[in-house]
């Protein structure tokens, strides 16, 4: 029971310290958050994006720097400071009249932007940033990789092609339908016209004015709604191929 | 009767596993031991006696192959769905058309997506001596012709009773 109890109030200031580390830890100490690795063109330009958030209030001691470690080597170099307010950019190193700062200390935001890209450029970026009172925490870095082309992300290709065709014949499809539907509609309604105008002379012929002989062909019927209220049979016969022929057009 | 209805009916299905095989299975190339594409490259080796598999490069040609094995087998699969369709819906003396159409474009795709590989494999996969054709690979091509037999027959089929 002793070691039971002992066990217990053992794993509870564990709990409490974890606790205590989770909520406390964060607000003492600034984050930086930049992209793992940058992809750029030879030739081109890249945006190195640097963001941190930090709990006190964004003084105006705060300091941004940046640093580069080449690929090829194991020195870091600094390229970029920024404190009280002025940006100082490399004037004398590799980063020469290549590099722009585009970042706003206010919005939390340390970005740079590398122009003219060379191999020479491939490494190690890291953005450090100090705002005091708050300076401990851990800086971040960013890879730069220049490449001749970028590198497509996988699926692209794939996707685009799958949809692509896919669509093609669905619309192939879909037009075939339409057009076999419009031309199965107009058959019918040639059917039906030719079938009306004979039933239209033998009427005449019979002197049977009443509108059940027109009653069969139902199709023509629904076609021709306008007409089906006048009964005088020679205006159908004489207009109905004139006008249903202006209106199929 | 009944029996040209079953003879079709297993001439496409027999097109849709060679497709589903081809498509699913890696063994496109097969480079001294080591099978190659369509979607990983897996090697077994001698000393931990272990079978390790990464995934294919990803060059758009090899996506290209992919997406046309894709299509076909889509396009066979629908051409199948249309012709139990067409089967009880078409009036009598009709042709299968969609049926015939959907399959036609299956085998096309095959064809297609074999003809890129075969052309461009050198890319991705640097040809040595002894680089050789896995058995999906000749699945393809297989089943190339009998998709293309199997529409022609949909094309000129009428229905009866």
């Amino acid at each position: 029971m002793w070691s039971q109890g002992t066990s217990g109030s053992g794993s509870l200031v564990l709990v409490a310290a974890l606790f205590s580390a989770l909520v406390l830890a964060p607000t003492l100490a600034i984050h930086v958050y930049t992209h793992r690795e940058v992809h750029g063109t030879v030739g081109s330009q890249v945006t190195l994006a640097c963001s941190f958030w930090s709990s006190e209030w964004i003084s105006e001691d705060v300091s941004i720097t940046w640093l580069f470690q080449p690929e090829s080597g194991k020195d870091t170099i600094s390229i970029f400071h920024f404190v009280k307010g002025q940006p100082y950019v490399d004037e004398v190193g590799a980063f020469k009249n290549r590099m722009e700062w585009v970042g706003d200390p206010h919005r939390k935001d340390g970005s740079i932007i590398i122009r003219n890209l060379d191999y020479t450029d491939n490494g190690t970026f890291t953005c450090d940033v100090k705002n005091p009172p708050d300076i401990g925490g851990k800086s971040s870095q960013v890879t730069l990789y220049v490449l001749e082309k970028v590198p497509t992300r996988y699926g692209v290709v794939l996707g685009a092609v799958i949809g692509g065709v896919l669509g093609l014949v669905i619309l192939v499809v879909v037009i075939g339908y339409l057009i076999r539907y419009c031309w199965l509609r107009r058959q019918a309604t040639l059917q039906r016209q030719l079938s009306a105008m004979e039933k239209g002379k033998l009427q005449r012929s019979a002197k049977d004015s009443s509108k059940r002989g027109r009653q069969p062909p139902v199709l023509y019927a629904m076609l021709d709604h306008s007409r089906s209220t006048k009964s005088a049979s020679e205006k159908k016969s004489k207009g109905g191929l004139g006008e249903s022929g202006g209106r199929l057009k | 009767m009944l029996l040209l209805l079953l003879g079709i009916i297993v001439l496409h299905v027999a097109v849709l596993v060679l497709l589903f095989v081809s498509t699913i299975v890696s063994q496109w190339l097969i480079v001294n031991g080591r099978t190659a594409d369509l979607w990983q490259n897996c090697s077994t080796l001698e000393v931990p006696s272990s079978f390790q598999c990464v995934t294919s490069s990803t060059n758009e040609w090899l996506q290209s192959v992919q997406a046309m094995m894709i299509l076909s087998i889509i396009f066979s699969v629908l051409s199948l769905f249309w012709f139990f369709c067409q089967l009880f819906t078409l009036t009598k003396g009709g042709r299968f058309y969609i049926t015939g159409f959907f399959q036609i474009l299956a085998g096309l795709c095959v064809m297609s997506g074999a003809a890129i590989f075969t052309v461009r494999h050198t890319d991705w996969q640097p040809a040595t001596s002894d680089t050789a054709f896995g058995f999906a690979y000749i699945l393809a091509w297989v089943a190339f012709p009998l998709a293309i037999i199997s529409g022609v027959i949909y094309v000129i089929l009428r229905k009866r009773e």
